[in-house]
């Protein structure tokens, strides 16, 4: 039997070496929202013929489309001009490219802008198909912030309230809520460098991954805890460090599989899944790992430091 | 015959069925020698007399926005002129005026909804699979037009009716309300004083004659006029049915409550991007079946291979209900899909592990297997509990203001919740009978 509890301190010491680094980007960067939050118009166009650079510049395909796009907005011509209306060119492109197909992201602008610029690109570098095009108003964007907040913040309580009715003492609860903060600042440190340094973008699909992260963190946590109270329950002269351990030790070989299983499915998607949906299976996989290495290593040490601390008999 | 093998046999009837409900078409074509087999399989529905009841259905994969190509429009209604009390009608005048706009792209399932927050109406239209959005977009971001207009009746007249200066504008509410004498329902107009001159003019010259009322230049009624109608007060009768009448009013008001509107969220995917998704998606969930099977088989041994089946009669059962009931199935719901499948082994492995250990402690195999299935439940019900909050977070089953709603959001939440089910099933059910009957 491995005494999982020895080692405490080294798992402070792990959890402090991944989450540190994430923490501090997240102070200083944030994480990049997508147009989902923020507002603005993603546009994504494939040419039939592609964009040959010019032999005296050595700009890349997509920067050749993004001065295109970034001068339309310096010299806005007539044609996009709509009398009583501002100036309806596009604000603030940033062309990306994306296989065959070039992704626009530039401010909000509307049906009409679109239809005007499509005219233009069409002129300039001939025909092109479209796969998406999406447009979202600011309001809407800072909206959807708010309300997705309070997604999570519901979440996180309703699973605390569940998990101390569920185990009788709060305790539980307590311990088993830090292991899931300590997931969340995981995948959120670590998409904050993704941003960063590889331009991730945070969406309402991560979102939906942290909120279901919390309930993998949890999930793990519980078949840990339900053990330990099992334990603690035929071995009540045990103290509830040894119980502990015991559970840890049991549980063990099934946590560590169930997540194989988990992670082996994320693995397929993230692998061969397509984009759409790559960093959404991402952050998932990240937060299964953190989920199950949180649930051996914070949340049953924790409870053992607290029910030594503040509760004499369990 | 005892239970288990009661069991068994509905196991393997109800996989039958979910397997010809899932399977998708194909052609079966093989020759070797004198066999020959060239034949079309699957894609079956439903079609079948039962005591005098007909079913039919049509049973196919229903795919979102994001997976066939489509349009989305998020229309913010601006309220501002419109009395607080009349909001809510006047934002129902406004879908059904969407409704008869869509009818017109022949989009096969047009979606259309309305949302409330706080003080924000909107309107989101769903056009799934519609290939050139710019008319749609035109269309749809129009103010109502309601106009009255008279017959027609001079010698060059190209149409039957002729426009009138009364339009929705001398309109001020419409409502349904029922005959005092017959009890039958009946629709009541009620003009401006502007309005109310216009049409005492108009009905004074078309006694005997119909009067038309047109939205967006489409006919949607044409009463005969009585008498000559003065005091802004009139009322249209005639055999309606409650619903005409509603639908009338509605219709009228759409034109007395103009609201503009204006597009503050617009989507639009093209078809090739969904497919290949799907192609992807598919791929990938296949792959991850294998891999969790190969897993499962080598460290459990026979019971992996239980456990497989079992996995694989999941799959065949959650497939056949996304067809049958049908769900709306989108790239996260997929993904959604894919990730229950690997969670759907967890109570396996819960199951297995505690049996082995039970085994360890020199258990009797069949006692050993009974505890592993008892113990093993009360984490099973917690941990897929604590999911299921999530879900239905996600979800927003109420439709709670303070939540968000998104189709995507959604797709995932509800195939992942109904993948803990079916898992449960699957666990449960059929796990402990394939472990009962074939494991000595």
């Amino acid at each position: 039997m491995i005494n999982f509890l020895k080692y405490k301190w080294l798992y402070l010491l792990i959890s402090f070496l991944v989450i540190i680094p994430g923490l501090i980007s997240l102070i200083f960067f944030g994480l990049k929202p997508s147009v989902d939050f923020t507002g603005g118009t993603v546009w994504e166009i494939k040419f039939e013929k592609s964009i040959v650079p010019d032999k005296t510049s050595k700009d890349k395909p997509e920067q050749i489309l993004q001065k295109f796009l970034a001068a339309e907005k310096i010299n806005p011509s007539t044609s996009l001009r709509v009398d009583g209306e501002q100036s309806r060119t596009i604000k603030d492109p940033v062309v990306s490219a994306s296989g065959d197909s070039f992704i626009i992201k530039s401010q909000e602008f509307d049906q009409k802008t679109k239809e005007d610029l499509s005219a233009k690109l069409k002129d300039h570098f001939g025909a092109f198909s479209e796969s998406l095009f999406e447009s979202i108003g600011p309001s809407l964007g800072q909206e959807l912030l708010v309300k997705t907040m309070i997604g999570v913040v519901l979440a996180s309580v309703l699973i605390l309230l569940y998990i101390t009715f569920r185990f009788g003492e709060k305790s539980f609860g307590v311990c088993a809520t830090v292991a899931t903060i300590h997931d969340s600042l995981v995948i959120l440190g670590a998409f904050s460098l993704l941003g960063k340094f590889l331009g991730v973008e945070v969406d309402t699909l991560f979102v939906t991954a942290v909120l279901t992260v919390l309930s993998f963190s949890v999930h793990d946590t519980v078949v840990t805890y339900d053990r330990i109270r099992e334990l603690t329950k035929l071995n009540p002269k045990n103290d509830i460090a040894a119980n502990t351990n015991l559970a840890i030790n049991q549980t063990l070989v099934r946590s560590l599989n169930n997540s194989l299983t988990v992670i082996l499915v994320l693995l397929a998607l993230i692998l061969l899944g397509g984009e759409t949906i790559k960093w959404f299976s991402v952050a998932l996989l990240m937060g299964m790992i953190t989920g199950t290495y949180s649930s051996i290593c914070v949340a049953a040490p924790l409870l053992t430091v607290w029910q030594k601390r503040f509760v004499k008999k369990v | 015959m005892n239970r288990e093998i009661r069991l068994l046999w509905l196991i393997i009837l109800i996989s039958l069925a979910a397997f010809f409900v899932a399977l998708p078409k194909v052609q079966l074509k093989f020759e070797k020698g004198s066999v020959k087999i060239d034949q079309e399989i699957g894609g079956y529905n439903l079609d079948f007399d039962f005591l005098g009841m007909k079913f039919k259905r049509v049973l196919e994969f229903k795919q979102g926005l994001d997976l066939q190509g489509g349009l989305q429009v998020t229309l913010q209604a601006d309220m501002a002129k419109i009395k607080e009390a009349d909001r809510t009608q006047a934002l129902e005048s406004v879908k059904n005026v969407m409704e008869r706009r869509v009818n017109l792209f022949g989009v096969a399932e047009p979606n259309i909804y309305t949302s409330k927050t706080s003080n924000d109406y909107r309107i989101i239209v769903e056009l799934p699979g519609l290939k050139e959005t710019k008319d749609a977009l035109a269309l749809i971001g129009q103010t109502a037009q309601l106009e009255f207009r008279e017959p027609d009746e001079s010698a060059n007249a190209s149409a039957p009716f002729k426009s009138t200066d009364l339009t929705g504008k001398d309109l001020t509410k419409a409502l349904v309300s029922f005959n005092s004498t017959s009890g039958e329902p009946q629709v009541e107009i009620s003009f401006n004083s502007s309005g109310a001159n216009k049409f005492e003019e108009i009905t004074k010259r078309n006694i005997g004659k119909p009067l038309a009322i047109y939205l967006d230049n489409i006919l949607v009624s044409a009463p005969t006029v009585q008498t000559a109608i003065s005091g802004g007060q009139a009322i249209i009768s005639g055999q309606f049915t409650v619903e005409e009448a509603n639908k009338l009013a509605i219709q009228l008001n759409a034109g007395a409550l103009p609201v503009p509107v204006k597009v503050i969220r617009q989507s639009e995917v093209g078809p090739t991007l969904g497919a290949e998704s799907v192609n992807k998606s598919v791929r990938a969930g296949l792959f991850g079946l294998l891999v969790l099977a190969f897993f499962m088989i080598v460290y459990y041994g026979r019971l992996g291979i239980l456990a497989t089946l079992a996995l694989i009669i999941y799959s065949l059962i959650t497939l056949a209900i996304y067809k049958f009931v049908p769900i709306t199935l989108t790239l996260p719901g997929i993904a959604g899909f894919i990730l229950s499948i690997g969670m759907a082994l967890d109570s396996n492995i819960l199951i297995f592990e505690r049996l082995k250990e039970e085994l360890r402690l020199g258990r009797p195999l069949k006692a050993a297997m009974e505890l592993g299935f008892g113990r093993a439940w009360s984490s099973i019900r917690d941990a897929n509990l604590a999911t299921l909050i999530t879900v239905f977070i996600l979800f927003n089953p109420l439709n709670w203001s303070f939540l968000n709603v998104s189709g995507m959001v959604r797709g995932f939440a509800l195939t992942l919740g109904l993948g803990i089910f079916v898992g449960l099933f699957t666990q449960i059910v059929v796990v402990r009978t394939l472990v009962r009957v074939f494991y000595k």
